[in-house]
């Protein structure tokens, strides 16, 4: 795969919050247009921190991270909106707005992005249908369960098409059946060209989608436990 | 603001309920330091407009004087007077007017006709007319004896400054008053990215621009700063009609005429827009140097 279609280019990144440790040491790798891996590692082992790279919640404190051939170290800050637009988010957390409507959360970064009413009231409800949530569309955050949640977040993660998709724990806080339909889902997106990262700790579900995965320990990418292949090593 | 969708419930957060009451308490200061600072500007052109060109001969009388000899000695200043190149008009007042000005202090007394009171000549001179006033009233002093002419722009200039002085004051504190509103704006708007920075990096994270999530802001303040600005408009408005009032019960001549005209009315009432457009400014460029700050 040539490397300017590598929609996510790691080249020895660190990362640190502030002055503390570093958390991310030397990371290289590369994630191809279309492809879906799996991100996964103990708890502690710097996934979330790799993801808030990916979504550009946060600077590399050395090395080389490009989305979309940009390099995010020089691109204007002007840019970034544009580039993140890109780029879905399903936080571990949901991060769902409490004030507003399952319709309304799902609606925003369409909104954001400049989308017409009419875009907005034909697409947000055919995707709450989808997951489940058809009944719900008019439900604050607070009176939705942790996997109703988790779906309202998927449904706003995906409504805008985005070409990155990075998804923290998705299917942590639903059943087995909701489960496998978000993974549907998300390689369904995946097929239509989208590349998909899920961070997860759920071994079954990776043994169960045959995806490749970047293995994370300590804050560096190592070689899996057992000599597994990690896949997309710059 | 127009066509946007509120996204964070700024209008529940503390700041949204004490800001107007805040900023309609500054207009109302700030209003009334503009309302005196106007009054002041009408009171000061009405003196430059009453005197200016205008001069004032006394003629004092002189003891045991005779009513004839006064009025000859007045008759000759007059002539004199009335042969100076740029005097336009100049006429005695007659001794009945002056007893009227004196009548506040020493009442209807006959009395008063027998009292050496001087006697007045108003000059008016003709526009722009150059003139050496002291040079005239030697001249006359010169010719007819126990006279004096008194030029107002002495006075006045000196009264001129002081309102001039009065009017910076004003608009000192009005500058001031200014300065406390974007402080209070700059607080309120930090404590409501503080209480939704969740949201707010929600949105930087999803791609909203940084103008985008500051319009949230900016408009906010934008009505919460009209809604103080109207509210303090209402409370200037009550108190200088109470002061008009008040003003207008006072006999004499002590104060002079407290009005405000439409176009003074049309400036405080612009207080309010104004402070409006300050807070919507203010919370713009807070909102803005904070989320400079994020990645």
């Amino acid at each position: 795969m040539a490397e300017d279609q590598d929609v996510v280019r790691f080249q020895n990144v660190g990362m640190r919050y502030g002055l503390g440790p570093e958390v991310l040491h030397d990371i290289s790798f590369r994630l191809p247009k279309g492809s879906f891996h799996f991100l996964t590692g103990p708890s502690g082992a710097g996934k979330s921190s790799l993801l808030r790279l990916m979504y550009l919640a946060q600077r590399p404190s050395r090395g080389l991270v490009t989305l979309f051939g940009n390099d995010i170290a020089t691109a204007r800050r002007g840019a970034l909106p544009d580039i993140r637009r890109r780029i879905g988010v399903v936080f571990q957390d949901f991060r769902l707005i409490d004030t507003m409507t399952a319709m309304e959360n799902v609606a925003m970064p369409l909104r954001i992005a400049g989308a017409s009413e009419a875009q907005v009231k034909e697409h947000v409800p055919e995707l709450l249908r989808w997951v489940g949530l058809e009944d719900q569309i008019d439900a604050r955050p607070p009176t939705l369960s942790g996997g109703q949640k988790q779906r309202v977040a998927i449904a706003r993660a995906v409504i805008a098409r985005p070409a990155l998709l990075l998804a923290d724990e998705p299917t942590g806080n639903v059943d087995a059946e909701i489960a496998l339909r978000l993974m549907r889902l998300l390689e369904e997106l995946n097929k239509i060209g989208t590349t998909v990262v899920v961070a997860t700790h759920s071994e079954p579900l990776v043994a169960r989608f045959k995806h490749r995965r970047l293995h994370l320990d300590a804050g560096e990418l190592t070689a899996l436990p057992g000599g597994g292949a990690q896949a997309g090593m710059a | 603001m127009i066509g946007h969708r509120a996204i964070l419930p700024l209008s529940r957060d503390p700041a949204s309920r004490f800001l107007p009451w805040l900023i309609a308490f500054m207009v109302w200061l700030a209003g009334l330091a503009l309302a005196g600072a106007m009054q002041i500007q009408t009171t000061s052109d009405a003196w430059v407009k009453g005197v200016a060109g205008r001069l004032t001969m006394q003629v004092v009388p002189a003891a045991d004087e005779s009513a004839e000899a006064l009025e000859a000695r007045i008759g000759r200043a007059l002539a004199l007077l009335r042969e100076t190149p740029g005097v336009a008009r100049a006429e005695a007042m007659p001794k009945e007017a002056a007893a009227a000005l004196l009548e506040p202090w020493l009442g209807k007394s006959a009395l008063v006709e027998e009292l050496p009171v001087p006697r007045m000549i108003d000059v008016v001179l003709e526009d722009g007319a150059p003139m050496d006033t002291r040079a005239l009233g030697a001249r006359i002093a010169a010719q007819v004896p126990g006279t004096s002419l008194e030029d107002h722009g002495l006075w006045l200039a000196n009264l001129v400054t002081l309102a001039g002085a009065i009017q910076a004051i004003a608009f000192a504190i009005v500058g001031l008053i200014a300065l406390a509103a974007v402080a209070t704006v700059v607080f309120a708007t930090k404590t409501g990215l503080a209480i939704h920075h969740e949201v707010v990096e929600l949105l930087h994270l999803i791609g909203a621009r940084d103008g985008f999530v500051a319009r949230e802001f900016q408009g906010h303040a934008f009505r919460l700063g009209l809604k103080g600005g109207v509210g303090g408009f209402v409370l200037v408005a009550a108190t200088v009609a109470v002061v008009v009032y008040l003003a207008g019960r006072v006999e004499a001549g002590l104060l002079p005429p407290i009005a405000l005209g439409l176009a003074q009315w049309a400036a405080l009432a612009g207080l309010a827009i104004a402070v409006a457009l300050i807070a919507m400014i203010t919370a713009r460029l807070t909102v803005m140097r904070a989320l400079a700050r994020m990645p």
